[in-house]
C-alpha cells in the first residue's frame, strides 16, 4: 500500500532532528505547564490547613487561660466573660472514652476475624459492609443512637451513653480498617514458627499476632479517635447541650466541645446595656468558639502526632 | 457475562473429612467464635440502623399531610412528604456535586504530586499534611468557613455574578453575606479532598513500574508518562475515589449548618442566600427542639439520606472491589 522511498541519509538525519526538536518544544512547555499545575494543587490544598490553623490560633488564643479551662458555663449570662469550657472538655473526654470502650474491641475482633479466620462469603460481605460503613453520614449514626434510645427508654431521653453509642458507629469500621492493615503486616513466618512449636491458634494470635503490631494498632485506634472526637452534629441530636458540669454518662445532658463551640457561635453578639466593660463583652459568645475550637484542634493534633510517633518509634524493624 | 460453573472437586475417598477438628477445641473455638461474632456484629449494626431508622420513620411515612402540616413546624399545606423532602434532596445533591466537581481535579493532582513529582523522601510527610485536613473536626469548618473564607470569597462571587450572571449557577443578586451554597461547596471540597486524595494515590502508586518505564523509554516526558501510563491504569479507582468523595459531601452537616442560609427552593442560584438547604443541615437545624411527629419526620428525610449515601457508597466500594480482582498487573 505504502511506496518506500529511500531518503538521502543526510536529509533524513536532519528532519528527524528537526521533527524531534521541533515537536520538543511544545511538549516540553505541556509538561512544565503540567507540573506546575500538579504543584499548584498541593499549594491549593495546603493554604486552606494553613490559613486554618493560624485563623484558630490567633482567635483563640487570647480565650485561653486557667479560669476557661476549669470553668463551667454555669449561671453564665449575656456577655459575661468569667464562664469556661471545663464540663465541655470532661464531656468530650468522657464520652469519646465510653465510645473507644466500645469501638476497639468490636472494631479489633472483627479485623482478627478478617485476617486470621476471613474466609468465604461472610467473610466478603463484612470487608465490603464496613467500608460502606465508613461511609456513613455522622448525623445519621445519631439519629440511628436516637432511634434505638427511643424504643429502650421513650421518647426525648438525652444521655452521654446515647452519643456514645453513635459515635461508636462511626468509628468501629474506621478502627476494623487500621487493624486489619495492621495485622496483615505481621509476617506469616512468625504465625508458622509458633504453630510449629504447637502453640494453638488463639495464642499464637494474641502472643505473637498482636503483640507484634500492637504499635501499629494503637497508632490505628489514636487516629480513630482523633477522627470521632471531632464529631459535632451525632452529638447535637444526641446528647443534647447543658452549662453545668455532668460527670454522668448515663444521666441527662452533657456538653462536648465541638456542640458547645457551636452554640456559642449560634448565640451570636451579647447585648451589654452600660457599653462593653470588664464583665460585661459583646462578643465574648464567638471568644469562646475559637476558644474552645483551639482546644479541640490541639486535642486532634496531639491525637494524630502520637499516633504518627507512636508507630514509627515502637513498631518492630521487619526489613 | 456468563461463566460456567465446574462442579466443586470431589473429595478424594478415605481421606479424613477435616485434619482441623482436633485442634479446634475449647479456647481456641471460643475465640474463633468470638471474632466470628464482632464481624457479625458489624453486620448486625448495619443492619439495625437501617431498621432502626425505618421503625421510627414509620409514624411520618404513613401518617397524611394534612398530620403533618398540623404537627411539624414549617410543613407546608397539601404537601406529601415526598414534596417536601423533594427540595432537600435537590440542596443536598447540588452541593455535594458542586463540591466534587471542585475537588476532583485538585485531588488528582495532589495525588499525582504525592506518588509521582514530589521528591521522593518529603512525599510521605506530605501525605500526612493532606490527611490532617480530614482530621480538622468539621465545626472549626464551619468557624473558618464563616469568618474566614465568607468574607475572602465575596469580591470572587461579585465578579462571578456580574460577568457570568447569564450563567445560571451564578444568577444575581449576590449576596452580601456570602452565606450561600457556593461557600459552602468550597468548604464541602476542602473537606472531601483528603478521602479523595488518599485512594486515588493509592492506585496511582499500583501502577505498574514497567509501563511507567516503557513510557519513558519511548521518549514521553513526565506529564505524558502520566497521560499514558498512570491515569488509564487509575481511571476506576479515581472514580470509585470521586463516588466516596460524593458520599462524604452529601452527609457532611455542621459545615453546611454554619454557613448557609437556608431556604426551600429548587433554585440553581449558588451566589443568592436563602436558596437551598441540605439534609443533614436541616436535621441538626430542627431537631433539638423538635417533639411528637416532627421527630418522626426528620427521622424520614434522615433515612433519605441514608439510602442515598449508602447507594453512592456501595457503589463506590463495588467499582474499588472488582477493580482488586481484576488488577493483576504486578
Amino acid at each position: 500500500m505504502s511506496t518506500t522511498t529511500v531518503p538521502d541519509p543526510a536529509d533524513a538525519t536532519a528532519r528527524t532532528r528537526a521533527a524531534l526538536t521541533g515537536a520538543d518544544g511544545a511538549r516540553r512547555r505541556k509538561d512544565r505547564t503540567m507540573t506546575v499545575l500538579i504543584w499548584g494543587a498541593f499549594v491549593v490544598a495546603m493554604a486552606p490547613l494553613v490559613s486554618l490553623v493560624w485563623t484558630v490560633l490567633s482567635n483563640g488564643a487570647g480565650r485561653i487561660s486557667m479560669d476557661f479551662l476549669t470553668l463551667s458555663m454555669r449561671n453564665i449570662f449575656g456577655g459575661d466573660p468569667s464562664g469556661g469550657i471545663y464540663h465541655a472538655i470532661a464531656g468530650t473526654l468522657i464520652i469519646t472514652a465510653l465510645a473507644t470502650v466500645i469501638s476497639v474491641p468490636v472494631g479489633l475482633l472483627a479485623a482478627i476475624y478478617l485476617v486470621e479466620y476471613g474466609k468465604g462469603a461472610l467473610a466478603r460481605a463484612v470487608t465490603f459492609f464496613v467500608d460502606v460503613m465508613t461511609g456513613i453520614p455522622s448525623i445519621v449514626a445519631g439519629l440511628f443512637a436516637v432511634s434505638l434510645f427511643t424504643l429502650i427508654l421513650g421518647p426525648g431521653v438525652r444521655m452521654g451513653i446515647i452519643g456514645a453509642v453513635a459515635l461508636s458507629v462511626l468509628m468501629i469500621p474506621v478502627v476494623v480498617r487500621s487493624c486489619e492493615e495492621m495485622l496483615k503486616l505481621v509476617p506469616h513466618e512468625l504465625r508458622e514458627a509458633s504453630y510449629a512449636l504447637g502453640v494453638p491458634k488463639w495464642l499464637t494470635i494474641v502472643k505473637v499476632v498482636l503483640r507484634t503490631s500492637v504499635a501499629g494498632l494503637t497508632t490505628g485506634i489514636l487516629l480513630a479517635v482523633a477522627r470521632v472526637i471531632g464529631e459535632t452534629a451525632p452529638l447535637l441530636v444526641t446528647v443534647g447541650v447543658t452549662d453545668s458540669i455532668n460527670f454522668d454518662p448515663f444521666e441527662g445532658r452533657m456538653m462536648t466541645l465541638p456542640v458547645f463551640a457551636y452554640r456559642q457561635y449560634s448565640q451570636g453578639l451579647a447585648t451589654c446595656p452600660g457599653g462593653e466593660s470588664a464583665s460585661c463583652v459583646a462578643d465574648i459568645a464567638i471568644q469562646n468558639a475559637w476558644g474552645a475550637a483551639l482546644v479541640l484542634i490541639v486535642l486532634v493534633l496531639a491525637l494524630n502526632l502520637i499516633g504518627r510517633l507512636v508507630n514509627r518509634w515502637f513498631s518492630p524493624k521487619l526489613r | 457475562m456468563t461463566t460456567t460453573v465446574s462442579p466443586p472437586p470431589e473429595r478424594a475417598p478415605g481421606r479424613p473429612r477435616r485434619r482441623r477438628r482436633t485442634t479446634d477445641r475449647g479456647l481456641n473455638r471460643a475465640f474463633r467464635w468470638v471474632a466470628v461474632g464482632a464481624g457479625v456484629l458489624i453486620l448486625a449494626v448495619l443492619a439495625a440502623v437501617a431498621v432502626f431508622l425505618l421503625q421510627q420513620a414509620w409514624p411520618a411515612l404513613t401518617a397524611g399531610s394534612d398530620e403533618l402540616a398540623a404537627s411539624v413546624p414549617r410543613y407546608p399545606d397539601d404537601t406529601s412528604l415526598l414534596e417536601y423532602v423533594g427540595p432537600l434532596v435537590f440542596g443536598t445533591l447540588l452541593a455535594a456535586a458542586l463540591a466534587l466537581a471542585l475537588a476532583t481535579p485538585v485531588a488528582m493532582g495532589i495525588a499525582l504530586f504525592i506518588s509521582h513529582y514530589a521528591p521522593r523522601r518529603l512525599a510521605q510527610v506530605l501525605g500526612y499534611l493532606v490527611d490532617l485536613l480530614a482530621a480538622v473536626p468539621s465545626v472549626i469548618y464551619g468557624l473558618w468557613g464563616i469568618f474566614v473564607l465568607g468574607p475572602a470569597a465575596l469580591p470572587v462571587w461579585e465578579w462571578l455574578g456580574s460577568w457570568l450572571g447569564w450563567f445560571p449557577l451564578f444568577a444575581g443578586p449576590v449576596s452580601p453575606t456570602s452565606r450561600v451554597l457556593a461557600t459552602v461547596a468550597v468548604v464541602l471540597a476542602v473537606m472531601i479532598l483528603p478521602i479523595i486524595t488518599a485512594v486515588a494515590r493509592e492506585v496511582f502508586l499500583q501502577t505498574p513500574k514497567l509501563h511507567e518505564e516503557a513510557a519513558l523509554a519511548l521518549g514521553a516526558t513526565r506529564w505524558e508518562m502520566v497521560r499514558t501510563a498512570v491515569l488509564p491504569f487509575g481511571r476506576s479507582g479515581v472514580i470509585s475515589a470521586a463516588m466516596l468523595g460524593l458520599g462524604r459531601a452529601l452527609g457532611e452537616t455542621m459545615a453546611v449548618l454554619m454557613i448557609l442560609s437556608p431556604g426551600f427552593l429548587y433554585s440553581f442560584k449558588i451566589l443568592d442566600s436563602a436558596q437551598q438547604q441540605t439534609i443533614a443541615a436541616y436535621i441538626a437545624l430542627d431537631f433539638p427542639e423538635a417533639s411528637g411527629l416532627a421527630v418522626n419526620t426528620l427521622i424520614a428525610t434522615g433515612l433519605v439520606l441514608f439510602v442515598i449515601t449508602l447507594a453512592v457508597n456501595m457503589g463506590a466500594r463495588a467499582i474499588v472491589a472488582r477493580r482488586k480482582e481484576f488488577s493483576g498487573a504486578n
